[in-house]
C-alpha cells in the first residue's frame, strides 16, 4: 500500500516530539530485552510480520536449513557453506542505506526506517541461481517500488544501481590474495525493473529478519532473474542514466549479461540452462526438472522486454 | 658386506615400514564409501549430488597428484614409494569412474542427450571426458602380464599420457567453477610444479652428454 504523502499534516503535529522520543526510547528497550529473552545465543533473529501476498507460490517450501547454510555470497567465501560459518563477523545494527543520484530526495535511511515505512508482505518466490539448482523461499520484505518513489527520482534517471557493504574486517571474502570479484559487489536494474510490483527488498525470511548469510540486513529479491542479481547487505541505491557496471557482467561478461533472466533457451557458456535441480527434493536422487522462462514469472514480466533479442540481452 | 650394506641403506634414506599394498586400497576407498553413505543418510548439505560429485571428482585429482610425485620423493628425498604407485593408479581410474558415474546417472538421469551436447559444447565437460579416456588405455594395462606383453620402453612410453591426464584434470577443475577461486589454482600448481620437475630433469639429461669431453 502507498498513501504516504496523501496529507501535508506534519507528523509532529499530531504526536509531540517528546511523546514520541519517549516511545521510541521505551521500544528500543522493550525491543531489546525481547532479543535478549528469545536468544540467548546472541544471533539476531528477530520476528517479524507480514502481510500474505498473491504474488507468493504455493509451491513446497526450501527447508530454512538448506536456505540459510547453501548459500553464494563470495563476500564470506567462495564455497557455499562458507557464508553460514563466516557471515556472524558482519555488524548489521546501525545500518543505513544511502539512496543517492538522480533523485529529487537523497537521503540516508536507517533499516530501522526502511522496515517501518512500509507494510511488509511475506513473498513465496521461486528462487533459480545461474549454477542450475533453484529453492523456494519465503522472503519478508517491501517492494522496491516504494522506497523509489519516496526519493523521487527525475525523469533522466533511467536505471538503478545498488552497492554491497564493502568491509574487509568483516568480510573474510574481501581479504584473500586473489579478489574472486572486483569489490563492492554491484548489481543494477532498469527503473521499469526496479519498479515492477514483483521486485522487492527483502529485510526477513521464514517470519524472520534475515540470517547474515542471506543478505542481512536488507537485499534484492528480483524472481524472474538468476540469484546473482539478488545483491546483498545493501548500503547504496543509485539512481543513474546510463546502465550501471554490475560484478558479475565485469567479471566475466560472456557469461553473465546485465538483464540475467532465467531462459531455459540461452544456455550459460559452460552449462545447460534447460533444467534445473530444486534443493532439498530427493536428496541425492533429486531429478532435474525443466527450467521455466523469467522463472514462471512470464506472464508478470514478459512484456518488460518486448522486442528484445534475449539471446543479445542475457 | 654388512656395513656395505647399512651405508647402502642409509643412502637410499627413509627405512620406511613396508604395508600390504591391499591396505593402500582400503584407506584409498574410505573417502567413497564415506561419501555414498553420508550421501544416502543426508549430510552432505543441501545438494547432496553436487557434494558428491565434486568431492569424488578431487579425491580422483589427488590421488592422480600422489602417483605424480611418487618418482620426485625417490630421486630427490630417497623415499621409494613405488611399490604403491599402481594402486595408486587404480584409485585415479577408480574415483575418476565414480565421479563420471554420479555425473552421468545422478546428475544428468542419464539423459544422453543433454549428456552428448554438453561434451560438444562445454569445455570443461569436453576435457574432463578426454582425461577420463586417457585413463582406461593405462587402467587396462596396469598388470604384470600387460608390461610384460608390451614391453617395458613401449609401456612407459604409454603411461606417459598420465602427465596429459594431470593437466586435463587441472584445465577441467579451473574452467568448472565461477572466477578465480584459490583451490584450483593450487592444484593447478602442484600439477606444474610435478611435471616441471621432469621437464627440467629430461632437459638436464639431454644437455649432459655434450659437457663430457668428446
Amino acid at each position: 500500500m502507498f498513501i504516504r504523502r496523501s496529507s501535508d499534516i506534519l507528523p509532529s503535529e499530531i504526536t509531540p516530539r517528546e511523546v514520541y522520543l519517549n516511545r521510541r526510547q521505551w521500544m528500543a528497550g522493550a525491543a531489546g530485552l525481547a532479543l535478549a529473552a528469545a536468544l540467548p545465543e546472541g544471533l539476531e533473529a528477530a520476528p517479524l510480520s507480514a502481510a500474505k501476498s498473491p504474488f507468493s507460490t504455493d509451491e513446497k517450501l526450501t527447508s530454512r536449513e538448506d536456505v540459510t547454510s547453501y548459500n553464494n555470497f563470495y563476500e564470506f567465501g567462495v564455497d557455499k557453506s562458507d557464508p553460514a560459518k563466516n557471515a556472524g563477523k558482519l555488524k548489521t545494527s546501525p545500518w543505513t542505506v544511502k539512496v543517492d543520484g538522480l533523485v529529487s530526495r537523497p537521503q540516508e535511511i536507517g533499516i530501522e526506517d526502511l522496515i517501518k515505512s512500509s507494510t511488509l508482505e511475506e513473498r513465496i518466490y521461486r528462487m533459480r541461481c545461474v549454477e542450475g539448482w533453484s529453492m523456494v523461499i519465503p522472503w519478508v520484505g517491501f517492494p522496491l517500488a516504494n522506497l523509489i518513489k519516496r526519493v523521487e527520482p527525475l525523469g533522466s534517471a533511467k536505471y538503478v544501481a545498488f552497492e554491497t557493504a564493502n568491509r574487509p574486517d568483516e568480510m573474510s571474502g574481501l581479504r584473500s590474495v586473489f579478489p574472486v570479484l572486483d569489490w563492492p559487489y554491484r548489481e543494477g536494474l532498469r527503473l521499469d525493473e526496479a519498479m515492477h510490483p514483483l521486485t522487492i527488498l527483502a529485510v526477513g525470511l521464514y517470519g524472520e529478519t534475515l540470517p547474515n548469510q542471506n543478505g542481512a540486513p536488507i537485499r534484492l529479491v528480483v524472481p524472474w532473474k538468476y540469484g546473482f542479481k539478488g545483491i546483498k547487505s545493501i548500503t547504496r541505491i543509485s539512481f543513474v542514466e546510463r546502465q550501471p557496471q554490475t560484478a558479475w557482467n565485469k567479471q566475466a561478461p560472456n557469461e553473465y549479461g546485465f538483464y540475467a533472466n532465467v531462459n531455459p533457451n540461452v544456455d550459460h557458456p559452460r552449462w545447460s540452462q534447460a533444467t534445473e535441480r530444486r534443493i532439498g527434493e530427493g536428496g541425492l536422487f533429486t531429478k532435474r526438472r525443466p527450467t521455466l522462462m523469467f522463472n514462471g514469472y512470464a506472464e508478470q514480466v514478459a512484456s518488460l522486454y518486448n522486442g528484445m533479442d534475449l539471446r543479445k540481452y542475457y | 658386506m654388512a656395513d656395505r650394506a647399512a651405508v647402502q641403506g642409509a643412502k637410499k634414506g627413509f627405512a620406511l615400514p613396508q604395508v600390504p599394498k591391499i591396505l593402500v586400497y582400503i584407506v584409498g576407498f574410505v573417502p567413497a564409501v564415506w561419501l555414498f553413505y553420508a550421501g544416502i543418510t543426508d549430510q552432505l548439505g543441501a545438494d547432496p549430488m553436487r557434494y558428491l560429485e565434486q568431492a569424488l571428482g578431487l579425491w580422483a585429482f589427488r590421488f592422480l597428484i600422489a602417483t605424480l610425485a611418487v618418482t620426485p620423493l625417490r630421486q630427490l628425498f630417497s623415499i621409494n614409494l613405488l611399490r604403491y604407485r599402481r594402486a595408486l593408479g587404480l584409485l585415479v581410474f577408480y574415483y575418476a569412474f565414480l565421479h563420471l558415474v554420479t555425473y552421468t546417472v545422478l546428475d544428468q538421469g542419464l539423459d544422453f542427450a543433454a549428456i552428448w551436447a554438453d561434451i560438444v559444447k562445454r569445455p570443461y565437460i569436453t576435457i574432463g571426458m578426454a582425461t577420463f579416456v586417457i585413463l582406461v588405455p593405462l587402467a587396462l594395462t596396469s598388470t604384470n602380464a600387460a608390461i610384460r606383453r608390451m614391453g617395458g620402453q613401449a609401456w612407459a612410453r604409454l603411461h606417459r599420457l598420465v602427465y596429459l591426464a594431470a593437466i586435463g584434470a587441472a584445465l577441467h577443475f579451473i574452467l568448472v567453477v565461477k572466477s578465480w577461486p584459490p583451490e584450483p589454482m593450487i592444484y593447478a600448481a602442484i600439477v606444474i610444479v610435478l611435471l616441471g620437475y621432469r621437464l627440467v630433469r629430461s632437459l638436464g639429461r639431454r644437455a649432459e652428454p655434450r659437457r663430457r669431453p668428446a
